[in-house]
């Protein structure tokens, strides 16, 4: 089987600053990590190569010259191909041009089974991704999912909800995204770490991608962002004392509650 | 942080790195519950059989990592015990267990035993310590009869870390009584031989993620074939492991005494007292600055260990003793200091400071008493003087 992990790299903190000209996220000087659900969705890949020898992990990720970093992990962890795509042409490109991006790049690869993304990235936390490039390929996606066991021609699948969860089957070729409950992700050996640093990443263009020029970057991106903020914090409410004085909390509650017409 | 320049290399930084991060996202999280269960690290050491880190010291024709310098594993030692010297001694009690091994035994029985162990598909123990011998290790009594093709062992270890968790245990006992410390010989004995049993798990002070027990001989029936050398070479192989084992007590030492000063430095920072921060206080600072000064010597004391032994040094016992013996007392004292300076948060266990205390006493005991370490250093002196006189 051949799998495909897409991997985002992302600042490695919740308080980024955004440029409030351009409506976008500032990265300069923070530390930039692999998103979190994408190592869940790269151990995933790792976890069935195990289970299933002769299983083959390629990890695709656009970004600039320095996702390399995040794909030297990958390589690091136990991945056996890394691909960046990499082409000024894909700069400033949003869920759908970057979701055109990568299935382009996937296309170019050899026959894939499985495309795993993580459920969302932190930056963006917009969950389009990993649907869009199921969508540019026309293949099946099933979002969420924190349990995949391959059997034959099909996956068997558990994808989660907040109250619950559904047993489903789709055949393959599929793509999935992962939730951080599917599994912990391994830190990487030393053989592997050693090996990552002479790692000759495969790069992209847009070019070799055949991907059309007016579908990637700024250009191909419809998605336009009128305003971006950081929401004024909620207040904490009124509060009454239940423990001290039960009764009291009760009817000042209810009347509360009557008063708003709310029971 | 500034840091001296130890020269270490591309696999050693790496190493340490990595298993800086190992420490801090695997094993800080969990040790404080490891500590208050007594649980033994299994999957911790699981994880660090697949990172490649069970086998740093053991060849590659063995499976191992096959590391050019003994300090990668002792960095390895190093950064788990700056977070837990528990977790820590689980994992270096595997080379102890399998030091004999390296040292002493057939190309055959190295290819049986060693890779399992580098993979950290089974665990190794070392066994030496009775009830009626522990400075005194010549005064061992389990004894060894060969009996056709096999060995019959009768006798009982006591304290044994890794006992009951590992699969190969290294154990010395008598062949010939009447050779003192020269009819003890070494065995390799697996978990599952007839007659080999365990017995009870110590509650102890500190290192409560380590196990420790009593492994039980009743006419154990151990192969002919597993007898490390010839006989009489346990006490000599015994001698030979710890001299290449004591750096790795050091290293625990040096470890967990940085582990204990980062924990003071953070604190000092926060705690406001008298209006300040408790650290702008200069009889503070003056005892933090010993502590830091204590364990960067003592690092260059290892660091430099370990690359007299890398270059082939044949006597170096006495350097092995001194750097257990600096380091582990270093620790015990820098670790007493961070209950001190930390106040009566330091005393409580939601900081970890009052574990690294407790932790630190085992390093003066086990691998030879500091006063064991005094003597060997003073007997190395006085050979070494005796023969510099002629
Ligand atoms: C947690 C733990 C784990 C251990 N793990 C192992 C293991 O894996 N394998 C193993 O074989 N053993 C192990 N040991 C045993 C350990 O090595 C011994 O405890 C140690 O060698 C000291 O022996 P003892 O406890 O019998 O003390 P004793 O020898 O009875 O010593 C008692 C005191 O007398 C002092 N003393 C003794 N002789 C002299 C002397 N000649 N001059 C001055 N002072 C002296 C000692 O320094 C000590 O302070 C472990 C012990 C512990 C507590
Ligand atoms: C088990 C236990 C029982 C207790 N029982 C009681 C009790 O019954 N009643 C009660 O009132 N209190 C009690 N205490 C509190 C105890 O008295 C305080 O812990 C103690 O006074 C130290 O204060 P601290 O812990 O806040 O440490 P801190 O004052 O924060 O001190 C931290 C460290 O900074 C050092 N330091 C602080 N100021 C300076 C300075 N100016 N110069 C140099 N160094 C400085 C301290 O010496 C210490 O090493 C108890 C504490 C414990 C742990």
């Amino acid at each position: 089987m051949h799998v495909v992990v897409c991997i985002k790299q992302v600042p490695g903190t919740t308080k980024v600053a955004i440029n409030p000209e351009t409506n976008t996220l500032i990265r300069d000087g923070v530390e930039a990590i692999i998103n979190p659900f994408d190592e869940n969705a790269l151990e995933a890949a790792l976890a069935l190569k195990d289970k299933t020898p002769g299983t083959k992990v390629t990890v695709v990720c656009m970004g600039p010259p320095q996702a390399e970093n995040a794909l030297r992990e990958a390589t690091a962890r136990g991945a056996d191909n890394v691909v960046l795509l990499c082409d000024r042409a894909f700069a400033g490109s949003d869920t759908w041009a970057t979701s055109y991006a990568l299935a382009q790049g996937i296309k170019a690869l050899e026959k894939v089974d499985i495309i795993y993304c993580g459920k969302q990235a932190i930056d963006g936390d917009t969950a389009q991704v990993g649907p869009g490039v199921a969508e540019f390929l026309g293949w099946p996606v099933i979002t969420y999912v924190r349990k995949l066991d391959v059997e034959g021609d099909t996956v068997k699948i558990e994808r989660v909800f907040e109250d619950g969860f559904e047993k489903i089957e789709a055949p393959l070729p599929v793509v999935v995204t992962v939730v951080k409950e599917m599994n912990v992700p391994r830190m990487a050996s030393l053989k592997g770490r050693m090996r990552a640093k002479k790692e000759q990443i495969k790069m992209l263009t847009a070019e070799s991608a055949k991907a059309d020029p007016n579908e990637v970057g700024l250009k191909g991106s419809p998605t336009r962002v009128v305003k971006i903020f950081t929401p004024p914090k909620k207040t904490s409410g009124q509060k009454w004392d239940g423990i001290g004085d039960p009764i009291h909390a009760a009817k000042t509650l209810v009347g509360k509650l009557k008063e708003q017409k709310l029971v | 942080m500034a840091e001296l320049n130890y020269g270490l290399t591309e696999s050693q930084i790496e190493i340490r790195d990595m298993v800086r991060e190992f420490a801090e996202t695997r094993v800080k999280p969990v040790r404080a519950e490891l500590d208050e269960k007594e649980e033994f690290p299994r999957a911790i050491l699981n994880e660090l059989g697949k990172m490649d880190l069970m086998g740093l010291y053991i060849p590659s024709e063995y499976g191992g990592f096959g590391a050019e310098s003994s300090l990668d594993f002792i960095i390895a030692i190093e950064e788990l015990s700056r977070v837990c010297i528990g977790v820590s001694v689980s994992y270096a009690a595997n080379a102890l267990g399998a030091d004999p091994i390296l040292i002493g035994a057939s190309d055959e029985q190295k290819k049986k035993y060693l890779p399992p162990l580098a993979s950290g598909e089974k665990l190794a123990a070392f066994a030496l310590t009775e009830p009626n011998a522990g400075s005194d290790a010549g005064g061992i009594q389990t004894t060894a009869v060969l009996k056709g093709d096999k060995y019959i062992l009768n006798g009982t270890k006591q304290w044994i870390t890794n006992g009951g968790e590992a699969d190969t245990y290294t154990v010395m006992a008598v062949t010939d009584r009447n050779k003192g410390p020269r009819g003890v010989s070494c065995f390799i004995v697996e978990k599952g031989m007839p007659g080999f049993k365990f017995g009870k798990k110590e509650n102890k002070l500190g290192i409560h993620a380590s196990a420790t027990r009593e492994l039980i001989f009743e006419d154990a029936e151990v192969p002919k074939a597993n007898i490390i050398g010839r006989e009489g070479m346990g006490f000599i192989l015994a001698m030979r492991t710890f001299d290449v084992s004591r750096p790795g007590i050091a290293a625990q030492g040096g470890g967990l005494a940085q582990g204990a000063l980062d924990e003071v430095v953070n604190y000092a920072r926060q705690r406001v007292q008298f209006g300040r921060p408790i650290i702008a206080n200069q009889g503070y600072q003056w005892t933090l600055a010993d502590m830091a000064t204590e364990i960067e010597a003592s690092r260059a004391l290892l660091y430099s260990v370990c690359r007299t032994v890398d270059s082939g040094a044949k006597d170096y016992s006495k350097f092995s003793a001194m750097i257990k013996l600096y380091a582990t007392d270093v620790a015990m004292k820098v670790t007493t200091n961070a209950v001190q300076l930390l106040g009566g948060y330091g005393y409580m266990k939601e900081y970890p400071v009052e574990k690294m205390m407790r932790d630190a006493k085992i390093l003066q005991i086990y691998e030879g008493t500091n006063q064991i370490q005094r003597d060997v250093i003073g007997a190395a002196l006085i050979k070494e003087y005796a023969s510099a006189k002629k």
